[in-house]
């Protein structure tokens, strides 16, 4: 059961929500409690623009068994206006086409299952605009 | 006043086509694509639900009212495949557009006709004066069993309605709901696909009601079938909507814009709705739109919306339902159909 | 510190091992090590495995392996880095031996993979699980990713990538151990399945058991038995974002990097004085990239390289993976980094058969985790 340790990850993936430093303003998604950049502690809360571009990119055609039945995927990186990096599936993507540099917007899809009886996951990915 | 301050509609790119289907299973394409007056369906992507559907919709609808999420006081989804049997689509949802968490959230179930059902007690709400804003969606990833009539047409998509006082695209001037137990399409508690009475859900249901909530939501707003600009009602397939619409007196001109079913399907809670996006993408203040949907088991919700000035503000902030319905198109065959739509026993 | 030396090596064939449970796998390569270093004891042991609890269901290995190989109540400890587990394991070794704590110290790695789990799905364990495996990216996914930037940014060819493999399992071919003997063309690997595009089938390196061992000593007792030949000349560890997308660059692996900075600084070496090198090729890609970020070629060089012969047994002026590397002996995880170990300390010891570098002296393994968050990078050197 993947409940709580899901239920922790909703503000990330459901709205991106990140942190931005007091002291240096590095934006760190996920959040972090210490700046990666200044080793400051004290944050406020944003959220990253759901747009941006993708940086490179893969297609998964053996995937783990959780995600073998949606094979193939396309996965990239994904560079956000925020200038923040994200992992994330290219969702209805025509994999012939895909390119580096492409121009992406994040969507809202169901990302996996756990299980037949389990929950259902959800959170972002990107769709080539 | 209370009425509409935005819509939204969402529509996922795969498509298949009535003979495809019509091929699979033996039966003549040319004789199904007519009979049904059904060209193609939408079918939702592998990681395509009833949840993600709404979340689309209702991210245009909150895009076109330009509203803060947060002064949404209620969210009810209809839908015949909430993708869970025990916890409601919209906690997902309200979550996933920063709504709420002072917010009131259900999930509706009436067959074809929850979405409608969404929306009129979002709308109930806002005329108590319970809250400024309320969100109705009609959305459906369609249930239809392999091999059955409903296969052709049971498609996915959704469309979500805002409900305020202020800032309205369209008024809601009188709505009408006309209500009887009619058995005419069921799904008992654990079965995979609905049931349905075949010809019994003519007459006896769909026409029934929709004739007795459109005949008395004319009485009551006291307007003839001339006076309206739109005409939408449920659309199981391609004809049943332009038959009773004949039959309460609109014309093919008046049910054009919102008759999506021949490339969309019946996308059952999303069905009217959904109709009722298209026409007001291309609707002009003033216009008068008659809506009837329906919902086996069985009932019908009427409303007549006045489209207002603000409508042309709107329009294209979001992207509009013909457009979703013609562009990026991708074909499935029946394979990768079945596949899409776990019609495929798999281990687990 | 002291100097510490490897006085001892043993390992099992890699492959598929269906008779073979992992203790009896570790036992076998310790035996085989306490026996070639001739030791009547040992006072400490560390085992390497990366992830025993999902592939066996089985963790505090340390004990289990303390109690098979019949050495208990000497202290035993399990070490997890991922893919960099085996070379971490290596790592305590010789930190304890070099601090004096102990003498003699048995550094072991294991991983048993075919006996039925997601392998897929452990080894994805590595990354991160909550914003990079939860969108159902694989290993060979995060790879892939690094290979088409790196294409993207250097011109990396497709030929070349499978330059790396060819050359591998050529080397491969001649090592006894390996669990792929049989070499292969560049057309094989070009028209091998796609795994992860670009990466196909011949660039990943396969699923593997096996375990290996070897013995630190302290330079005492590698005199008393008259094996001090083999100096651990460098032992150097850094660590990097755990997501490749946390990265600056996608091309460049930092872990790397600053390990071997360093690495050569503690050992008083360049890169051009490296002739064998043991690099962590789980796929032709990092292969590519770590030539490059250890110095041996110019960024964006390492692909080019490959293609034209510079790191081969043959032709090469620095021979990469002569064992035929992760991609052609197997890649058991957590005894990768001691195979490492030990392919060098056979070639310092002039016993590497068919594939023996004339005149082998120095010698580099870099080992590292993940997609690169961890490395560990040893210098070896023979006396």
């Amino acid at each position: 059961m993947i409940t709580a340790r899901y239920a922790r990850e909703i503000p990330q993936r459901y709205r991106l929500e990140a942190s931005r430093c007091a002291q240096c303003a590095t934006v760190s998604f996920p959040p972090r409690l210490v700046c990666p950049t200044c080793k400051g502690r004290t944050f406020s809360t944003i959220t990253l623009q759901n747009e941006g571009k993708l940086l490179s990119y893969t297609v998964v055609r053996v995937g783990s068994d959780k995600f073998s039945k949606e094979t193939p995927f396309a996965v990239g990186i994904i560079e956000l206006k925020d200038g923040i990096r994200i992992t994330t599936q290219i969702a209805d993507a025509n994999l012939e086409k895909l390119a580096h540099g492409q121009t992406v917007r994040l969507v809202f899809r169901k990302i996996q299952e756990d299980g037949k009886a389990g929950i259902l996951c959800y959170g972002y990915k990107a769709i080539v605009v | 006043m209370v009425g509409i301050v935005g819509y939204g509609a969402y529509v996922p790119r795969y498509r298949i086509k009535a003979e495809v289907i019509a091929k699979q299973w033996g039966a003549d394409p040319e004789a199904v694509t007519r009979g049904l007056s059904l060209v193609e369906k939408t079918v939702p992507g592998q990681d395509e639900d009833t949840i993600t559907i709404s979340v689309a919709a209702a991210q245009y609808a909150l895009r076109r009212a330009g509203i803060d999420p947060k002064e949404i006081g209620a969210v009810y989804v209809g839908s015949e495949s909430h993708p869970y049997a025990v916890k409601p689509s919209a906690t997902i949802l309200i979550d996933a557009l920063g709504i709420g968490p002072h917010v009131h959230v259900a999930s509706y179930e009436f067959a074809c006709k929850a979405g409608t059902e969404a929306m009129y007690v979002a709308y109930s709400h806002v005329k108590a004066g319970e809250m400024k804003y309320a969100m109705g969606i009609g959305a459906d990833t369609s249930q239809g069993a392999p091999g059955d009539a409903l296969e052709y047409t049971a498609s996915a998509g959704g469309a979500a309605f805002i409900m305020g006082r202020e800032r309205l695209v369209a008024e809601i001037l009188f709505t009408h709901s006309y209500t009887s137990d009619t058995p005419d399409f069921w799904r008992r508690e654990g079965e995979n696909y609905p049931r349905h009475g075949g010809r019994f859900t003519g007459d006896p249901a769909y026409f029934r009601h929709i004739v007795g909530a459109g005949k008395a939501l004319l009485e009551k707003s006291k307007m003839a079938p001339a006076d309206f600009k739109f005409a939408v009602f449920h659309m199981p397939n391609g004809k049943f909507p332009q038959e009773v619409g004949k039959r309460l007196g609109f014309t093919k001109d008046q049910m054009e814009a919102g008759w999506i079913v021949p490339w969309m399907g019946n996308t059952y809670s999303g069905s009217s709705p959904c109709g009722l996006a298209a026409i007001l993408d291309v609707a002009k203040p003033g216009d008068l739109i008659f809506m009837v949907s329906f919902g086996s088991g069985a009932g019908s919700d009427g409303f007549i919306y006045r489209v207002t000035d603000e409508i042309v503000k709107v329009q294209d902030r979001a992207p509009k339902l013909r457009q979703m319905l013609d562009s990026d198109k991708v074909y499935l065959d029946y394979g990768q159909y079945a596949k899409y739509r776990r019609k495929i026993k798999l281990n687990e | 510190m002291r100097d510490a030396y490897v006085i001892g090596a043993g390992m099992t064939k890699f492959g598929e091992l269906w008779s073979n449970s992992i203790r009896d796998m570790f036992v076998e390569a310790a035996l085989k090590a306490i026996d070639d270093a001739g030791v009547d004891h040992i006072d400490s042991m560390y085992v390497g495995a990366m992830s025993s609890g999902l592939f066996v269901q089985q963790e505090h290995l340390g004990a289990l392996m303390a109690d098979y190989l019949g050495v208990v109540p000497m202290p035993a400890t399990h070490v997890e880095s991922a893919c960099a587990s085996g070379g971490v394991s290596f790592r305590q070794a010789f930190l304890e031996v070099a601090s004096g704590a102990s003498d003699i110290v048995l550094a072991g790695g294991v991983e048993k993979m075919t006996d039925g789990a997601d392998v897929t799905d452990a080894l994805a364990t590595a990354a991160d699980q909550e914003y990079e495996v939860y969108h159902g990216i694989t290993f060979p996914g995060l790879y892939a990713i690094m290979a088409r930037a790196h294409m993207q940014e250097f011109g990396t060819t497709r030929e070349q990538l499978a330059a790396v493999a060819v050359k591998n399992h050529r080397n491969g071919s001649k090592n006894p151990n390996a669990q792929f003997r049989s070499e292969v063309t560049l057309e094989q690997v070009i028209r091998s399945t796609m795994v992860a595009d670009p990466l196909r089938l011949l660039d990943c390196s396969p699923v593997s058991d096996g375990a290996a061992a070897v013995i630190v000593a302290s330079e005492a007792v590698a005199k008393k038995l008259g094996k001090q030949r083999i100096r651990v000349a460098a032992s150097a560890q850094a660590s990097d974002t755990l997501a490749l997308h946390s990265r600056k660059s996608l091309t460049t692996l930092n872990a790397v990097v600053a390990a071997a900075q360093k690495a050569y600084k503690m050992a008083g070496k360049k890169p051009s004085d490296i002739q064998i090198a043991e690099v962590h090729d789980c796929f032709t890609i990092a292969e590519v990239i770590v030539s490059e970020d250890l110095g041996f070629f110019e960024k964006g060089k390492g692909g080019e390289a490959a293609a034209n012969g510079l790191t081969s047994l043959e032709t090469g002026k620095i021979r990469v993976n002569t064992s035929g590397g992760l991609k052609s002996k197997g890649h058991p995880v957590g005894a990768t980094g001691i195979a490492q170990i030990i392919e060098l300390y056979e070639q310092l010891n002039g016993k590497a058969g068919a594939r023996q570098v004339e005149n082998a002296r120095i010698g580099l393994a870099e080992n590292m985790g993940g997609t690169g968050a961890s490395c560990v990078i040893h210098i070896l050197e023979a006396l």
